[in-house]
């Protein structure tokens, strides 16, 4: 698929070895504004991704912030959720599903998520309108950039970076409020009063913003981001991605407004190159699929405008499968192959994965037990030939309430916690609880030397209690030989 | 300190050290360039007839990244320790960042520390907070051997019943944890006698506690005694300035029965209790005395106070 472009002059054979440098500068692209239907889609998903970034950490939820993630005291918040470091089995799932769900979209339509809603683009979207208020669309921001500094040039590259750097730092700032209480981070931001770590983040990430938006942009895409990387791995013969339509295109060439293609033996591109002109990776989709891609679909906005002005039909660049180019099908025949194999299979482990998380959560025991065994003793004889083990029950109070626990054990005759100990643990707190356990002789004599498999049952105390209120914990319990 | 047995090896691998540096610098610059063998932008190799591999460049930003690791690692080098045994510029230690640490925490600590000093330890050993930090303590340092729940274990003494193998004050409990205690009981054979008189010593020493004893050996071993009642006294009631344990309970210690009395006479007794005074402040082990203290008293102490942190929105 990727045409070899003679570079230059081509030498003649390979007798001649000219010296080349493996690196070069990476020209800038200045990215046309573009206006059309996948145009209001991106922005759309950079409403709704930024209000949901920048406005979750000011929901509140029981007095305290509703995401919250605490590291430091090592609790995470998430609405009605406490986590414990002990859950982070959560985070692994929503990252596989997440992976899951990346591969179900680009089986079925490319680099969807790259286009629209992975945050690099939202930014370098954000970023570029700002550009292109202070300093114009391409043709004006080619001609600032090549003219010599002076007043204009000054006072347009200074307002702009002052704009990327205020963006960059709310962003920096709303990220460390994810981890620290935000109203508290806003005040100490006012107040020149942040932390050292806090600060250190809040730049870290503002300065990433600005480089990542302002300067880097596609360059992350091409060079940097591995899922651009093995997206192409996902891509099959109907994967719906941004193709030219050559047949029906070429030959390319300008012509009058009103003349009849056909009669000047042209195809209906007229190569006005507003589809390269637009796009953010600077490529030439005419060219064929490259991997350069992220199927932001600015050509087809692009060109699906100069097709309206000429009246020709849209669809010169459009969403389409490789398939479906080569045997000119209808769309609605490319969308019957949505539902293949790889798609279904996809689409049905995402909905187990999702299924298995939200029942794990739903069935998820409002507090969590440790059992270590003693670190010292394994088992010693006490009064009348009992034999006593000890452990350490860690309980993890999970909800936003103090809580009683009554700890029991079981899987041996006779064996019994002594003193029925309970503790009260206060709300999302953890507490260590030392429990003893006895064996009467008569039993210890008729188990198994060596340790025997035992549960600790944990029940909490509560009026009112919802959801389970029992933590079964296995152990071993030691019989000296 | 010497790192090595030479100081060549010291030099030799800072010169490794840099001299891989250096190499890197090289190689970079080698495969920043290369010759063209073909005019068509591709390396010139063809595989499966009609895969060809293109030449395109890298963004120079890219070999800026190569060229900053190495910055920063020459930065590092001089800063930090790394150049065999040149210790860097900013002189900085493990052991003097776990110093600062440290001195950091205990500044943390001052203020609650100075609450505590104020108090008598009966008040402490009933203090909420005082009674959380000595746990922790407790967990950290002494759970080792004495069990989660301080009830010991054979040769590691139980710290919540009454009996005090070096007195149960919190002054001798202070001492006690400071400078570390060691028990000796030299091995008795030669002074005892036959296996039969130790067997029959042993079994008066049973008697004292009341514990199943041979009434007949019991009576002959009793006057073998006197060699015992040096340390564990007449009585057999222990001396707590010797560490000699209370032989009338039933607290054993080594083991109970004829078996471990007899180990005990024969072969003596070798315990020891470490010192902490390097590892805890006089602060620490006042607390922690008054936490190993409380545990022994039967007067119900308070359950640690819950403390609870509610998120302020602040």
């Amino acid at each position: 698929m990727i045409p070899i472009v003679p570079s230059g002059a081509a030498g003649g054979g390979g007798e001649t070895a000219r010296v080349v440098s493996l690196y070069q500068k990476a020209p800038t692209i200045y990215a046309r504004a573009v206006h059309g239907r996948f145009a209001r889609w991106r922005w759309a998903f950079v409403w709704l991704t930024q209000l949901v970034f920048y406005g979750l950490p000011w929901l509140g939820w029981n007095g305290r912030q509703a995401v919250l993630f605490d590291l430091e005291a090592r609790r995470f918040y998430l609405f009605g959720l406490v986590l414990y470091p002990q859950d982070f089995v959560y985070l692994t799932a929503l990252l596989v599903l997440s992976a899951l769900g990346l591969f179900l979209f680009t089986a079925v339509a490319g680099r969807l998520w790259c286009g629209y809603a992975c945050p690099q683009t939202v930014y370098t979207e954000l970023f570029q309108w700002v550009e292109r208020r202070i300093e114009g669309d391409r043709v004006a921001r080619m001609r600032l950039d090549a003219s010599p500094w002076g007043w204009n040039r000054v006072w347009r590259k200074g307002a702009k970076h002052a704009c990327w750097v205020v963006i960059g730092l709310v962003t920096g700032v709303t990220f460390v409020g994810y981890f620290t209480p935000i109203r508290g981070l806003l005040g100490a931001v006012a107040s020149l009063d942040l932390g050292p770590w806090e600060t250190f983040w809040s730049l870290f990430y503002g300065v990433a913003t600005w480089g990542n938006g302002g300067f880097m942009r596609e360059q992350v895409c091409k060079y940097m981001c591995p899922y651009a990387r093995f997206q192409s791995a996902m891509f099959d013969r109907d994967t719906m991605v941004i193709g030219y339509d050559a047949e029906r295109g070429e030959p390319r060439g300008p012509r009058p407004h009103k003349a009849d293609p056909r009669a000047r033996g042209l195809g209906h591109c007229v190569d006005c190159t507003l589809c390269v002109q637009v796009c953010p990776t600077g490529i030439d989709i005419r060219d064929g699929l490259q991997y350069e891609c992220i199927g932001c679909a600015a050509c087809i906005d692009a060109c699906d405008g100069v097709m309206d002005k000429l009246g020709y039909a849209r669809g010169l660049i459009r969403y389409a499968t490789e398939n479906g180019i080569a045997g000119r099908w209808s769309r609605s025949r490319m969308l019957g192959r949505v539902l293949r194999p790889r798609v279904l299979v996809y689409a049905a482990v995402v909905g187990a994965g999702a299924l298995a998380v939200v029942t794990s959560l739903a069935l998820r025991a409002p507090f969590r037990v440790d059992v270590l065994r003693d670190r010292g003793v394994l088992a010693r004889s006490v009064d009348d030939g009992r034999i006593e083990n000890v452990y350490r029950l860690q309980i993890m109070n999970a909800t936003e309430r103090v809580q009683r626990y009554a700890v029991a054990v079981e899987g041996l005759p006779g064996l019994a916690a002594v003193d029925a100990p309970t503790a009260e643990v206060g709300p999302a707190q953890a507490r260590w609880v030392p429990v003893r356990v006895q064996l009467p002789a008569d039993a210890a004599a008729a188990a198994s030397r060596g340790s025997n498999p035992i549960r600790f049952r944990v029940e909490r105390l509560a009026e009112g209690a919802q959801g389970a209120s029992v933590v079964l914990e296995k152990s071993t319990f030691i019989v000296p030989r | 300190m010497s790192d090595f047995l030479h100081d060549g090896w010291s030099v030799y691998i800072a010169t490794t050290t840099l001299a891989g540096i250096v190499a890197c610098l090289v190689l970079l610059s080698l495969a920043a360039r290369r010759k063209v063998m073909s005019g068509d932008n591709t390396t010139g190799h063809v595989w499966d007839d009609d895969l060809r591999e293109l030449n395109n460049p890298l963004p120079r930003w890219w070999m800026g990244l190569f060229v900053i690791t190495i910055v920063f690692a020459l930065c590092y080098l001089a800063l930090y320790p790394g150049l065999g045994t040149f210790a860097g510029s900013l002189g900085w230690t493990q052991q003097a960042q776990y110093d600062a640490e440290l001195r950091r925490a205990r500044e943390l600590e001052a203020p609650i520390y100075a609450r505590f000093a104020a108090m008598e330890v009966d008040r402490l050993a009933a203090d909420p907070q005082a009674l959380r930090i000595g746990e922790r303590l407790y967990v950290n340092h002494c759970a080792q051997c004495h069990g989660s729940d301080a009830r010991g274990s054979k040769g590691f003494p139980d710290l919540t019943d009454k009996d005090w193998l070096w007195g149960g004050t919190p002054e001798r409990i202070v001492e006690t944890i400071t400078v570390g205690r060691h028990g000796v009981m030299p091995p008795m054979a030669a002074a005892v006698g036959s296996g039969e008189e130790v067997r029959q010593l042993a079994h008066y020493v049973l008697k004292l506690s009341g514990s199943a004893h041979n009434n007949l050996a019991a009576q002959l071993g009793r006057p073998r005694f006197g060699v015992c009642a040096a340390c564990h006294g007449v009585d057999g009631k222990g001396n707590t300035a010797l560490g000699a344990p209370n032989l009338t309970d039933k607290v054993w210690l080594h083991g109970w029965g004829e078996q471990a009395v007899v180990a005990a006479i024969e072969r003596g007794v070798d315990n020891r209790m470490p010192a902490h005074a390097d590892k805890l402040t006089p602060e620490q082990v006042r607390v922690l005395a008054a936490y190993v203290w409380g545990l022994s008293q039967p007067l119900p102490l308070p359950q640690p106070q819950l403390q609870t942190q509610r998120l302020s929105a602040r």
